[in-house]
């Protein structure tokens, strides 16, 4: 390309015509334009059909071809007794049905624990359906009213329900508790402290920015480690508190902190104008803030806080490290069960264990979109 | 406001005791009552502390670091016996936190980038797989995972008379990973030397390729020779000092393999959890960052003739890493911080080994707690400082 050619970019002769674009319309079409569209898309075409192969058709035949549905014990889910290949052995998770799902609550009392679901998830659906009014007062039910309901009902002591200790709760009745309410005591403490580090006031936004940012720094696990061991000796020594009480504190705290950076940057996304009209009206801070700001901030943080609440359902885990059996930690105890000891237990209680994680994680991250687009589409 | 004179501006002097309506009398006010209710809060927790440790008989201080530990550690990077002190198990435990945090964030950084330029692949199967995985593992709690690859995969694998192989030098069994072990001669330091030679007369080739393409505008690709000089120049070292390498293959005697080197299962299980689960997320934050550049950086790349795989290198990857690199930082703190939850299947990290044991033996949780919290913060502070300095580097230089 060292000196330009004598007008050689002037063509002397027609182009021959290309040919036509291979079809795309057909399934034919499609497949090769979506799958071989290149040697190195056929050959990745290929490694994904070995790979889902060798991973998706073993699962399906472990779960449901090769399953034992029927037993009472161990014997039925081995391959010597059932004469064939054993999949999951679906008898161990009816076995361990209860325990997996109330732990140890007392058989009898255990409509009080089923109640308490009838009554969140009557309050709970039509908050999450947009279209249906009275959005407040439902709030005010499901995160004021609610949570002091399934105290009293959980709990128990009063209006002659019988008293039962929450070393007794377990499976996936710890596992919700401790998410609902990590988010009921966390979402209050997020916003005051997103406030709180928005604020003008200098001392009050040094310390929550401090506090913010210290929780956010360490493992969660630390967090429990510190509720469990630390908290007890910096309480009156006659105070006893109990040990799922315990580790919701440090859920709270570490939660908390989480939500305040959500809230804080919905905080943000508010314009100057808002504040200052707020202000023109002679409304005073939390005035502004209550009736003005946050219903706009939160509205438009809704996507993160649920991506939040997600991470929160999915911390809940840890808690079987300070002893606290929720599901996964109940299905850690069951697999210790010798009357169900088979090669296949492990993977069988997993693959249940994993189902409900899934769902519920699933349904809440689509929901998150599903808010996402309905705010972008605005 | 209704209260304001038609004439407006006549406005008389506040009168003095309406200082208490000042608004920065208020703020002061308010903040002096704020720090006087937590130095209360934190005196009344310091006097309940006291007071408890006195009963329990609980010392304090930090003397137990020079205390004799008196546990084993199955996993160790430094010289350490039972009689060594907590100090030495502490300093294990942080080696053995950093050794898995370390590998995991390399694993991770692999597979997400895989994972996450795969959801964008334009094979439709590609894509459906990398998102599929992206959606079941994000889903799933992590100590879940973890669990299911140390009880449920690595537990169930077959007893070392068993072991699944690959090409009969690594083997898989239910008691870890065996490896390989590679012994140095004294001449391997002349093959690591032309190792340090040869990267070094790369970064020279590289920067001297920069500025002659900036200058004359002609590039000029070094990979082969880079590869030449960073491989072939101590595999010519290698072979001139005589191979001075020993290669200690394992071999199984009795019911145990005997050389190699050993990866206990608890490292494996909780590596491949931490760096698949870290991965899925790390493929959303490239997907998001490359999707972020416009589109019209894709096509003026594809109209100057770039493949697509220069495109991605050339055009999309170094714009998109502005927007990739601070969040993949908060993943790879957050890689470190998991990490922690190897106390479940017993991986001896700084939690475990500190936390765990040294707290079950010392009862001193005020410090233990606050040393093993505040060792995780700095690694935290010390990362976003650093994220920070990199952002104000990348950030886009705006007239």
């Amino acid at each position: 390309m060292s000196s330009i050619p004598s007008a050689g970019f002037v063509r002397g002769a027609m182009i021959v015509p290309a040919a036509p674009p291979a079809v795309q319309a057909s399934v034919r079409g499609w497949i090769r334009g979506h799958l071989f569209n290149s040697i190195g898309n056929a050959i990745l075409t290929v490694l994904g059909i070995i790979a889902l192969a060798a991973l998706a058709w073993p699962t399906f035949r472990f779960l449901l071809i090769d399953a034992v549905w029927r037993g009472a014990d161990r014997s039925a889910c081995l391959s010597e007794t059932a004469g064939r290949e054993v999949g999951a052995c679906w008898p161990f998770i009816a076995a361990k049905f209860d325990q997996l799902m109330y732990g140890f609550y007392p058989a009898s009392q255990r409509w009080r624990v089923d109640l308490v679901y009838a009554c969140g998830a009557l309050l709970l659906a039509p908050l999450l359906v947009p279209r249906v009014p009275y959005k407040t007062l439902n709030a005010v039910f499901f995160f004021g009213v609610f949570p002091l309901l399934a105290g009293v009902l959980l709990v128990g002591g009063v209006l002659g329900l019988t008293e039962v200790e929450t070393r007794l709760w377990g499976g996936l009745l710890v596992t919700l508790v401790i998410s609902y309410a990590g988010i009921v005591g966390s979402l209050p403490l997020g916003i005051l402290l997103a406030l709180g580090r928005r604020s003008e006031l200098p001392v009050v936004r040094g310390l929550s920015v401090v506090f913010i940012e210290f929780w956010r720094g360490v493992p969660l696990i630390t967090v429990l480690f510190f509720a469990t061991y630390m908290l007890p000796l910096f309480l009156p020594g006659n105070w006893k508190i109990d040990g799922l009480l315990r580790v919701l504190i440090g859920v709270i705290l570490f939660s908390g902190a989480y939500l305040a950076e959500v809230v804080r940057a919905g905080l943000q996304a508010i314009p100057r104008g808002q504040f200052e009209a707020a202000r023109a009206l002679g409304l005073g801070y939390w005035r502004m803030m209550g009736l003005v700001i946050l219903p706009q901030a939160l509205r438009l943080v809704i996507p993160g806080l649920v991506n939040s609440f997600i991470a929160l359902f999915k911390d809940t885990t840890l808690v079987l490290i300070v002893a606290i059996f929720d599901l996964l930690g109940q299905l850690r105890a069951a697999f210790a069960d010798p009357n169900w000891a088979t090669p296949v237990t492990l993977f069988t209680g997993f693959a249940f264990a994993g189902m409900i994680y899934f769902v519920v994680s699933f349904a809440m991250s689509r929901y998150a979109m599903f808010t996402e687009q309905r705010l972008n589409a605005r | 406001m209704r209260r304001r004179s038609a004439d407006g501006p006549a406005e008389a002097p506040p009168p003095a005791a309406a200082v208490i309506y000042n608004p920065r009398f208020r703020s002061a006010l308010y903040q002096l009552a704020l720090v006087l209710a937590l130095a209360w809060l934190g005196y009344q927790f310091a006097l309940n502390a006291a007071a408890n440790l006195g009963a329990r008989n609980i010392a304090s201080g930090l003397g137990f670091f020079h205390n004799t530990a008196g546990f084993g550690i199955n996993l160790t990077l430094i010289p350490y016996d039972e009689t060594a002190t907590y100090g030495r198990a502490f300093l294990v435990g942080l080696l053995n936190t950093l050794l898995v945090s370390g590998t995991g964030i390399v694993l991770a950084t692999l597979l997400g980038f895989a994972v996450g330029i795969g959801r964008l692949s334009s094979n439709w199967l590609v894509a459906r797989i990398a998102g599929g995985y992206v959606e079941v593992v994000r889903n799933l709690p992590l100590l879940f995972q973890i669990l299911f690859w140390y009880l449920a995969v690595l537990g169930t694998l077959p007893g070392p008379r068993q072991s699944l192989s690959v090409f009969g030098t690594i083997f898989v069994n239910n008691r870890g990973l065996v490896v390989p072990a590679f012994r140095f001669g004294e001449g391997f330091a002349y093959v690591m030397a032309a190792f340090a030679l040869g990267v070094l007369a790369t970064i020279v080739l590289g920067l001297w390729a920069r500025r002659r393409r900036e200058r004359t505008g002609r590039g000029m690709p070094i990979l082969w020779k880079a590869a030449a000089l960073v491989v072939g120049l101590p595999l010519a070292a290698f072979l001139a000092s005589g191979l001075p390498v020993e290669v200690d293959l394992p071999r199984l005697q009795g019911f145990n393999f005997i050389g190699g080197t050993r990866v206990i299962p608890e490292f494996v299980a909780l590596l491949v959890a931490l760096s698949t689960y870290t991965a899925a997320f790390i493929a959303e934050i490239v997907r998001a960052g490359i999707l972020a550049v416009p589109r019209g950086q894709s096509e003026a790349g594809l109209a100057l003739g770039l493949r697509r795989g220069q495109l991605l290198r050339l055009v999309l990857i170094p714009q998109a890493l502005r927007i990739i690199v601070p969040p993949l930082t908060n993943q790879y703190l957050n890689l470190t911080k998991n990490s922690s939850l190897a106390v479940a299947i017993g991986y001896p990290d700084l939690f475990a080994v500190f936390a765990g044991t040294t707290l079950n033996q010392t009862s001193q949780a005020i410090e233990i707690i606050a040393i093993t919290m505040a060792v995780y913060l700095s690694l935290s502070l010390a990362t976003s400082v650093l994220m920070n300095w990199y952002n104000s580097r990348v950030r886009l230089v705006e007239r």
